[in-house]
């Protein structure tokens, strides 16, 4: 870039800046709601991966279990896990001999001894048990469908365990989750559009405020840009602004909630994982939320001064 | 430098044309002026040679520019290649007269150090040194004028097109600024006049182009003017 090139860029950007503070009365109103829409989208954000990792630490703790014949070799049980692992949608599967499965048995319920008693008096009634994981929860049809086959079916000693209830609450959290997020991206873009109208309205005012010094400017010989450039500025730095205030709000609300609120979660939503999610996170997020306000106001003014600056003779 | 051939400007398709089937030619360092009753067109003209508006049919190359194949993101090229003066001086008010100046540089990229050296002479040469900070409220129309003859030719164009630079002024004032002009005439800048003052136009002894109802009615050279 010439050196007449970088001169007239500071300019601009120098005079965008000026003007942003001279205006800033005519600001307050678009920056307002760059920063109601900025934060939304944190807000979703933060909500959507703590709700995702709620729900991956709860499908983490779901398999079926199979439970096995007392009296099967230990080439029926090698070959069964082989086929097992090579069913579509298996993740893992653990082998647990008897003497395993007690061990868990006895940690779960390490707070029942009367329990744990009862089963070492009766000479540990646990059967050996296969333990998969499935990669998808939603489709267990052809694990189910192999573990039916009579073949297979006869080497067990009870009817596998699908952990049913537990998959229901995770369809039920799923579902909100995928509805919190529709109602997170439209409003994202409700306030989105609104930002860019009222951006529109300011720019369309400072334009007006300005319009004998823009028309001095044209008949001096001004280029496009010169002129164009400092609104494009101006309205960039109201999404600088807003982006921090947004996560200045954020930051504000997680410090509040953690002195006023006892409990780490609100029903699903585990605060104490969101506040850890957005404090590990906390440069990307604030990027993230920087290139939002940056590309909101550059788009918006960029159509603004296209559209009331005319530059066209007759 | 300046050529219109056959040029019209119609606002309206009905009505009468503000300048109809206009020719004129203008040397290099030639001062001009044109005359005329308000009404006549010779705003028109100027608007037409500072690309503020387009003409209907005919002609214009200045400066070897061709206004039929210039492009609307050229115009600021060729305006900043014609300083204009104007009747209402047109400075920005929220700055000083320095800064006035100051501006039209600043626009093409020139750096400050060129800026600090170029402004002060430029003042100079229309007697304002002492002024640069003052803001436009504060002088004369004389000396606003001035300020905007300044900013008109720190660029140093060929060209000056001053349109009714006199026409707010009194008498000494006006006479200030058209010695200024004469003044950058000398330098060598082809000047563009016009004017409905009789007294300066016959004063000043230059080539006179009459125009009434859109049309040269007479161009003499060494010529003055009757209302």
């Amino acid at each position: 870039m010439s050196k007449r090139r970088l001169i007239t860029l500071w300019r601009i950007i120098n005079t965008g800046l000026i003007n942003f503070i001279r205006n800033l009365s005519l600001a307050v109103a678009a920056m307002a709601i760059m920063v109601i829409t900025l934060t939304i989208v944190l807000l979703s954000l933060i909500v959507s991966f703590t709700f995702r990792h709620t729900i991956s630490q709860i499908t983490d703790k779901i398999n079926v279990s199979v439970y096995l014949d007392n009296n099967l070799s230990t080439t029926q049980t090698n070959q069964l896990v082989s086929e097992l692992k090579h069913l579509p949608n298996v993740g893992s599967v653990a082998y647990l001999t008897k003497t395993q499965v007690l061990k868990v048995y006895e940690q779960q319920n390490a707070n029942n001894p009367q329990l744990i008693q009862a089963v070492n008096e009766t000479n540990n009634p646990l059967p050996p048990t296969i333990i998969i994981k499935p990669i998808n929860l939603n489709n267990l049809s052809a694990i189910k469908s192999f573990l039916d086959e009579p073949k297979v079916a006869a080497l067990q000693s009870d009817p596998p365990s699908y952990s049913g209830q537990e998959k229901q609450a995770i369809d039920q959290i799923t579902h909100a989750t995928n509805v919190l997020q529709e109602i997170g991206v439209i409003a994202v873009i409700v306030f989105a559009v609104v930002s860019v109208l009222i951006i529109f309205n300011t720019i369309q005012m400072a334009i007006f405020n300005r319009r004998d010094e823009i028309q001095i400017m044209r008949l001096l010989g001004a280029g496009t840009g010169y002129i164009r450039g400092p609104f494009i500025v101006e309205s960039i730095v109201y999404g600088i602004f807003a982006a921090v205030i947004s996560v200045v709000i954020i930051n504000a609300s997680f410090q509040a909630s953690s002195g006023t609120l006892q409990a780490s979660s609100l029903g699903l939503l585990d605060i104490g994982y969101a506040n850890s999610f957005f404090d590990s996170r906390f440069f990307e997020l604030l990027l993230l939320q920087l290139g939002l306000g940056i590309v909101i106001g550059a788009v918006s003014s960029l159509i603004a001064t296209r559209r009331y600056l005319k530059f066209k003779t007759r | 430098m300046i050529l219109l051939d056959r040029v019209s400007k119609s606002y309206s398709r009905e009505g009468k044309p503000s300048l109809d089937r206009v020719s004129l030619h203008v040397d290099p360092k030639e001062f001009v002026i044109i005359v005329g009753q308000s009404g006549a067109g010779k705003t028109t003209l100027m608007r037409l040679l500072t690309r503020e508006e387009r003409q209907t049919s005919g002609k214009i190359i200045v400066g070897g520019i061709d206004y039929d194949k210039l492009k609307d993101r050229e115009i600021p090229l060729l305006r900043r290649k014609i300083g204009v003066v104007f009747q209402d001086f047109k400075l920005l008010p929220n700055k000083t007269i320095y800064e006035n100046v100051a501006f039209a540089l600043e626009m093409v990229g020139i750096s400050n150090h060129e800026i600090r050296n170029t402004v002060p002479k430029v003042l100079e040469i229309v007697n304002l040194t002492g002024k640069e900070n003052r803001m436009p409220v504060e002088l004369s129309g004389g000396e606003r004028q001035r300020a905007a003859i300044a900013r008109a030719i720190v660029r140093q164009p060929k060209i000056l097109i001053a349109d009714e630079p006199t026409g707010n002024l009194d008498p000494k004032h006006a006479w200030d600024v058209i010695k200024i002009l004469e003044k950058v005439n000398r330098y060598g800048t082809t000047v563009l006049l016009t004017t409905h003052n009789q007294e300066i136009v016959n004063k000043l002894k230059r080539r006179v182009v009459s125009i009434k109802d859109g049309k040269i009615i007479s161009d003499r050279a060494n010529a003055g003017y009757k209302i």
